[in-house]
């Protein structure tokens, strides 16, 4: 059952040209980000190889490039996740989910898994840049697994809040500012660390991008893990609840 | 088991303060069709959300088949096929692409998915727009593909909300003798305001007005049963109590000059009257019988307790 909306989910995304056009533009904007890190790579190469313990070349090439990354689909993500469920509500196609026989649970994992279907083929696509390098040389597999699993994360993170957000309005535009909003305040909460001496680790602690920098360092750490998955996690469950508590309304 | 598919007990619903529908309750045997009757605001859609389980109940109870919709809400579900106000498509979808996702979350199997789609586009007659994306058909067909979402799975409660709203009307005739043909094996819960449609499709009508039943009957007991009333025209002037004195008379009215409606108790004929005013010479120019339609109720029951209200 959950299958049956996820597959929904993700071809309804390539019926409006929104997919289509998202994935062109950040493939464009990080290839060519990708072919000025690897001259800059070039040019550096001669010096680094006197150097003992030497970054490589995903350390200088991928990590960056990722990080590019994560700040774009940050502002891209927004117009993904704002139409899961505001547009099935503004179009009053959400009944057909209501009353078929399926509980909210499901609905919602459909729906996440739907758009995580999407976040795959878009890591994925921009993965074949660092696969590229294997042509020329050797890249570091772990570190771009590693790569790759925090990439998921991040954007599975990023689908959950604004999916959420998704469901509590009709205007998918509202869904999406907010979203945004919410992603960015994430990302800045730990800004203010630099001049607090106290609650530094907290804050630090929330910030989604810094769980983020470790994945693309190559550190995997659990407690990283750990902070994505309940962040999915705990969205996952007030959208559900969201949903739950409108038919009481 | 018995044959009572839908149970509804006790029915409340509020939005904040307000009341939408109170204390409700009716049930609804196997092979029934029951018209929902009632001025706009009313109630009807809300209680079909809330049957439907679109929405909670803020008190009393539904069960369909068996199944409380709070306590096992996808035993019930399944038992169920439900046409909203507005048809739940998808306009970027094709009638055919639609129609089988609807049949995959009603949990058909995938073995019987296209005998299913078929079976259900001939029965409302979406053969030749299988194609075509649901945005790009016109309202009428719109509304095709909603009853054909709720009828997917073969339910044996089917609950439509307006469904022939934008027909034209030979469509509207077609959707008609469909809802009838569902009659027969479903039970069908049709909520209209157009008051012909009830009386062509419906076993019993039940008129809401402000959230409560204001009257309850099957549409055979409306057509026969009510006293029938005769427009009178004499061309001498008679006095009422004459009127009043024949046999089979119930009671009249006097209306403009030498006019008179002449109410007759159940089974009785104009017979008394027509003789006495031969013998009388009355001059008798007009018998016209009037019959209480449904339509005459639904005002006559919708406007008096609005003015009593006030």
């Amino acid at each position: 059952m959950i299958w049956v909306i996820a597959r929904r989910e993700f071809g309804a995304m390539f019926l409006s040209p929104l997919a289509w056009v998202i994935l062109a533009v950040i493939q464009t904007i990080l290839g060519y980000m990708f072919l000025t890190n690897l001259d800059n790579f070039f040019v550096l190469q001669p010096q680094l190889i006197q150097l003992e313990n030497s970054p490589g070349v995903t350390d200088l090439v991928i990590t960056p490039l990722m990080q590019v990354a994560a700040i774009i689909l940050l502002m891209v993500m927004p117009l993904l996740t704002m139409r899961s469920i505001a547009e099935e509500k503004r179009n009053r196609t959400l009944t057909l989910l209501m009353s078929s026989p399926l509980s909210m649970t499901e609905i919602v994992l459909g729906k996440f898994l739907g758009m995580m279907l999407f976040v795959i083929v878009l890591v994925s696509m921009l993965m074949l840049m660092p696969l590229s390098l294997y042509l020329g040389t050797s890249p570091d597999s772990g570190k771009l697994l590693s790569i790759y699993i925090g990439m998921l994360l991040l954007l599975g993170s990023f689908t959950a809040i604004g999916l959420y957000l998704s469901s509590l309005t009709e205007n998918q535009t509202i869904a999406a500012i907010s979203t945004f909003g919410v992603l960015l305040m994430l990302w800045i909460i730990d800004w203010v660390s630099a001049s607090l001496s106290n609650g530094h680790s907290v804050l630090s602690y929330l910030s989604i991008l810094q769980h983020h920098q470790s994945m693309l360092e190559g550190v995997f750490d659990t407690s990283d893990i750990a902070y994505y998955l309940l962040l999915i996690l705990g969205f996952l469950v007030l959208t559900i609840r969201q949903l739950d508590r409108e038919r009481l309304l | 088991m018995s044959d009572v598919l839908v149970q509804v007990e006790n029915l409340s619903r509020y939005y904040q303060n307000h009341c939408a529908i109170s204390h409700l309750s009716f049930s609804l045997k196997a092979g029934e069709v029951l018209g929902f009757l009632g001025p706009n605001g009313a109630g009807k859609s809300t209680t079909m959300q809330v049957i439907s389980g679109n929405l909670a109940p803020s008190e009393g109870e539904v069960s369909i088949a068996g199944h409380d919709i709070l306590e096992a809400p996808r035993a019930a579900k399944q038992q169920l096929g439900y046409l909203p106000e507005h048809p739940p498509v998808y306009r970027d979808a094709s009638v055919d692409e639609y129609l089988k996702y609807c049949a995959l979350l009603h949990r058909i199997p995938r073995s019987q998915l296209a005998t299913a789609v078929d079976r259900v586009k001939q029965q409302c007659g979406l053969e030749d727009v299988g194609t075509r994306l649901i945005g790009n058909l016109s309202k009428g067909y719109q509304q095709r593909v909603g009853i054909a979402q709720a009828i997917i799975h073969n339910p044996p409660v089917i609950i439509l909300d307006e469904p022939t709203v934008g027909l034209d009307p030979i469509q509207n005739r077609e959707i008609r003798s469909l809802i009838r043909s569902l009659g027969d094996q479903h039970s069908v819960i049709l909520s209209t305001h157009i008051l012909s449609e009830v009386q062509a499709t419906c076993d019993r009508v039940q008129i809401i007005r402000a959230g409560e039943i204001i009257y309850s009957a099957s549409t055979k007991a409306l057509n026969q049963g009510h006293e029938s009333s005769c427009k009178v025209a004499l061309r001498k002037p008679v006095n009422l109590e004459e009127l009043l004195s024949l046999a089979g008379v119930d009671h009249a009215e006097a209306l403009e000059a030498g006019r008179f409606r002449v109410f007759f108790a159940p089974d009785a004929n104009p017979d008394a009257l027509v003789e006495a005013a031969a013998q009388q010479e009355w001059g008798l120019y007009e018998l016209i019988p009037e019959q209480q339609s449904l339509e005459d109720l639904f005002i006559e029951l919708t406007h008096s307790e609005e003015s009593a209200a006030k």
